[in-house]
């Protein structure tokens, strides 16, 4: 799987992400300047890690959305290419208008930093193959602006074609507003476009990969990425 | 020298110098400052810049170890971790512009330590914050906890380094003055530190970063003051931070420091340009020449004196080398910063200051550091208070009733509310996330790992200065002992009131004096710090606040030491001794009402022998769990340990007044768990070395049982433990994965 993990300026989860790549997949990723027109040649999956690209100042994900690279990426999507968003990511995603709707500030207005439970709702995507459909898992979210919010219509476009990948529910699997970390609409934590080939979601699956620091739920991401490359080859 | 003020009595009063002072600038140069030259002299001489209280008191610190590579004053201290690895660390007060200004006070303090450890080269791997504030019930407290928190994290979070541990308390004595110590840690290749001191003449001064304004004018000599009723007439001196500009400035200078470009380097902190200017002058036995004009500024018609004195954040001044200019230049542009050569080193030892054609001030640049006043002020020691018995405080609740109460009180519930703000996971090495005796964050891959902590009881340092300044060491020393790390430095904060005043340096003398007896004692040097003074409002001063940051290495991180209770039927052990101490206990103030008694003697020779036989159990894995007892006593660690795991305990009545034993706060002790199976041998090995130890009885149950009191149920502790500080901000309670984790 060769991957390119895009920097912009103020991202701060790009040496995560990298590092969780290399621990899984056993292969380098391409660090690619927001600056640059081309992504690698070759390039399997694009990442947008988290962090604050430019500081947030003017909407999340607004400014880094016009970067040079993201035309290379909206190629690599009509080709069919593979793209995931993580976090800052996905807000950029959204701005970007790859994704649909917006992440607003939280409802308890507050960034937190916590660890949630993630229900996976299938497992027949690219993303999510590493997991059983229903399967609960808990990662660390770290965010001020994740409130998932679209419209009417694009929710239901969303929950009708099943591209709501990631809700956020209690330990047993349960919708419950107490478990709803940011207030998201229908507890939307990630969601596909409609061809299936790019994701967006707020928590950060790279963060829980390793035995030794006692959580490892976030593997199955990118266990199933490579699988699905494994597969295609 | 056009356009500027006449020099008067009354200007040299407003810049903070004293008659006295005055006459000493005046002898040094020989004939009246220009107002840019006084500016400058201010910017230099006041205490948080110089030290002018505190440095003979200081000089008595023990600094030095075979693993210290840089003692105080520098950026920041380093210390060898082996490995070809270097640890950067220290911690600063933000205290006065936190107060004035919470979430702008508390964002600079946060990227003004970042800086300091990343001008030496370093990356941050983590910070911590030490923050205290007044009274719940004072009108102001809740919105400067709301503000200060927010502020931290908002720096932190953007910037992208976890914040992984600290401490929060409440005392009506910080209600005109709250305090906020920020720390910063990062890692550097151990032969590639950066310093300030610069080398060669007629080599470029290149400043590096974000545009000069306007703001933070005089924010250290206010930071040199007391405050009167206007405190929030000052807020035009508080800083505006970017962490974003921070993130780019970090990125940059480590790649640049990566291709060999930087012959010295200096963040522009406290007293911006002036500071950084001369201190890389001064250390290199060099004069610098700057240019103003060259200064990239933010705003228009900037005089001399205020581009001397702006404190813009995110700024550094550095001596490249000149062949390197073009390559260095890039690197900034890439990052989209600032570069500008704004200036050169000079053979003559002055500080040469040019705008707009003119010389607006010419001064001898050793002097401006060195030959700042130094003063021996008068001190008198704090009166010992009286040892309170177990038998003079007669318990008015029970046992279990006061434990609910304790656990559920400001200074010992949960700090979850506050540590949610921070992003305490990014980069992905958080080993023992807040809550921990320690945090523990890994270094690179590993398997090494450093424990972080930051620790003092300031009640007992009002009590004792001497006793309460071993006791902060002991405690850093202790905490980083329970998770399994050989202690290594320690930075210091010194937070006082007004020098001044006899008491108030008695009890800053008194602290120093007890600090470095346990530094010496524990092997625990001093590497960095700073001190903040005149913590003080309408002549009210804060209680005396030296605040420790300890940094401690662990071999191997999977074999770190953590609080929880691991399984059902372990034996609990007791390690130290227990004689029941409640003088200055949280018990006495917080169930008994009654601030009094002298606080508990720190046995350093015990707290070594306690620690080190503690520190071997955790390596060779024959302890499953570890927490050290301090704040609160017995039955709060206990607590704790329940809560953390959902897993009660068993244990035998008390063997004296039931109130001294669970609630006494003693030094020197920690709460451990093993296999039953293991305990005698335990127990025989304690003997074999002089470690006092007492089994307390067997983990399981969903409740602490006491001897044959009633039980206390462990989900009752949690809910009381995690509704304080919510309810206290107004915030509906959380739903999270990790309720019950418990503070040290």
């Amino acid at each position: 799987m060769r991957s390119a993990v895009l920097v912009f300026p103020g991202i701060n989860r790009e040496r995560d992400m990298a590092r969780t790549l290399r621990l899984i997949s056993g292969q380098e990723s391409a660090m690619v300047w927001h600056a640059e027109p081309e992504l690698p040649a070759g390039t399997d999956l694009v990442v947008l890690p988290g962090g604050f690209s430019y500081g947030d100042y003017l909407r999340c994900g607004a400014i880094a959305a016009r970067a040079p690279i993201m035309d290379a990426v909206r190629r690599h999507v009509k080709r069919g290419g593979l793209v995931l968003g993580v976090c800052n990511g996905f807000q950029i995603l959204c701005e970007a208008g790859l994704l649909p709707g917006v992440l607003m500030r939280n409802n308890r207005l507050k960034f937190i930093c916590r660890d949630v439970y993630l229900k996976v709702e299938r497992s027949n995507s690219p993303f999510t193959r590493g997991y059983n459909a229903g399967q609960v898992i808990r990662v660390p979210v770290a965010h001020g602006e994740g409130n998932y919010v679209a419209d009417a219509e694009t929710v239901a476009r969303l929950e009708g074609e099943g591209r709501v990948l990631l809700r956020y529910v209690s330990p047993t699997g349960a919708l419950d507003p107490n478990w709803n970390v940011n207030g998201a609409t229908n507890a939307i934590a990630g969601i596909l476009n409609e061809h299936g080939n790019v994701l967006g979601m707020m928590p950060h699956p790279e963060n829980h990969v390793e035995p030794e620091l006692g959580a490892t739920d976030g593997r199955g991401l990118f266990a199933g990425l490579v699988d699905h490359f494994k597969q295609a080859a | 020298m056009r356009n500027e003020p006449k020099i008067t009595p009354e200007l040299v009063a407003e810049h903070g110098l004293k008659a006295n002072e005055y006459q000493r600038l005046l002898a040094l140069i020989g004939r009246e400052p220009t107002f840019t030259e006084l500016g400058i002299f201010s910017a230099m001489w006041n205490e948080h810049c110089s030290y002018k209280s505190s440095k003979i008191h200081l000089k008595t610190l023990p600094t030095t170890a075979p693993w210290v590579i840089q003692g105080p004053g520098e950026n920041a201290g380093v210390i060898d971790i082996g490995d070809g690895l270097a640890v950067v660390f220290k911690m600063e007060s933000h205290n006065h512009p936190s107060y004035i200004e919470p979430y702008q006070g508390a964002t600079t303090g946060v990227g003004g330590i970042l800086r300091d450890v990343f001008t030496m080269g370093a990356r941050p791997i983590a910070c911590l914050d030490f923050l205290r504030f007044g009274d719940p019930a004072h009108p102001r407290t809740r919105a400067l906890v709301a503000g200060v928190v927010a502020g931290i994290g908002g720096y932190g979070n953007s910037f992208g380094v976890p914040t992984v541990g600290g401490s929060v308390g409440f005392h009506r004595r910080y209600d005109g003055n709250c305090l906020v110590n920020a720390m910063a840690v990062g890692i550097a290749p151990a032969d590639k530190i950066f310093y300030a001191k610069a080398t060669g003449v007629g080599k470029p001064i290149v400043y590096l970063g974000s545009k000069t304004g306007r703001d933070g004018i005089h924010g250290a000599t206010m930071a040199s003051a007391e405050f009167g009723d206007d405190a929030e007439e000052k807020r035009p001196t508080v800083q505006v931070g970017d962490p974003f500009s921070e993130k780019l400035l970090l990125e940059a200078c480590l790649e640049i420091m990566a291709k060999d470009c930087v012959i010295a380097i200096q963040d522009m902190g406290a007293a911006g340009l002036t500071c950084s200017a001369v201190e890389m002058g001064a250390k290199g036995d060099l004069g610098v020449t700057l240019d103003l004009d060259r200064v990239p500024c933010r705003e228009e018609g900037m005089s001399a004196y205020e581009m001397m004195l702006s404190e813009s954040q995110e700024r550094m001044l550095m001596v490249l080398r000149p062949e390197k200019e073009a390559e260095a230049e890039a690197i900034f542009r890439k990052w989209g910063l600032d570069f500008a050569v704004v200036g050169e080193t000079t053979p003559s030892r002055r500080f040469i200051v040019r705008h707009g054609g003119a010389v607006m001030a010419d001064l001898p640049i050793k002097e401006l550091g060195d030959e700042a006043p130094v003063y021996d002020r008068p001190h008198v020691a704090t009166a010992k208070q009286k040892i309170i018995k177990a038998e003079e405080v007669a318990p008015p609740i029970s046992t279990a009733a006061a434990i609910l109460q304790l656990i559920g009180s400001p200074d010992l519930c949960s700090k979850r509310w506050v540590w949610e703000q921070y992003d305490h996971v990014i980069l992905g090495n958080t080993v023992q996330r807040p809550g921990g005796d320690a945090a523990v964050v890994r270094i690179e891959d590993g398997p090494k790992a450093l424990a972080l902590t930051t620790d003092v009881t300031p009640r007992y340092c009002e009590a004792d200065p001497v006793e309460g300044g071993k006791q902060a060491v002991a405690e850093s020393w202790r905490n980083l002992t329970a998770v399994g790390a050989r202690p290594l430095a320690l930075t210091d904060n010194l937070n006082f009131g007004n020098p001044e005043r006899p008491e108030t340096m008695g009890q800053l003398v008194g602290c120093i004096r007890g600090i470095g007896e346990a530094c010496r004692a524990l092997d625990f040097p001093v590497v960095s710090g700073n001190v903040s003074l005149y913590n003080e409002t309408n002549g009210r001063a804060i209680l005396p606040t030296p605040s420790i940051g300890g940094v401690g290495l662990i071999d191997d991180f999977t074999k770190s030491g953590t609080l929880t209770f691991k399984a059902p039927g372990e034996a609990v052990l007791l390690i130290g001794e227990a004689v029941g101490w409640l003088g200055q206990s949280l018990y006495l103030r917080e169930i008994c009402g009654r601030e009094e008694g002298a606080p508990p003697p720190v046995d350093l020779a015990a707290e070594r022998r306690n620690g080190d036989f503690v520190r071997a159990l955790i390596r060779e894995g024959l302890a499953s769990a570890v927490h050290d007892v301090s704040d609160g006593g017995l039955l709060v660690a206990l607590a704790e340990m329940a809560m953390a795991s959902g897993i009660g305990a068993a244990l035998a009545g008390a063997p004296f007044a039931a109130h001294a034993f669970w609630f006494g706060e003693e030094q020197g002790r920690y709460v451990m768990t093993l296999p039953q199976a293991e305990a005698e041998a335990v127990v025989a090995r304690a003997d074999a070395v002089g470690v006092p130890v007492k089994r307390l009885g067997v983990t399981g149950g969903d409740a602490l049982t006491l001897g044959d009191e009633r039980p206390i149920l462990v989900a009752k502790l949690c809910e009381a433990f995690e509704s304080w500080f919510p309810a206290y901000m107004g915030a509906p309670p959380a739903a999270s994965p990790e309720a019950g984790r418990t503070e040290s």
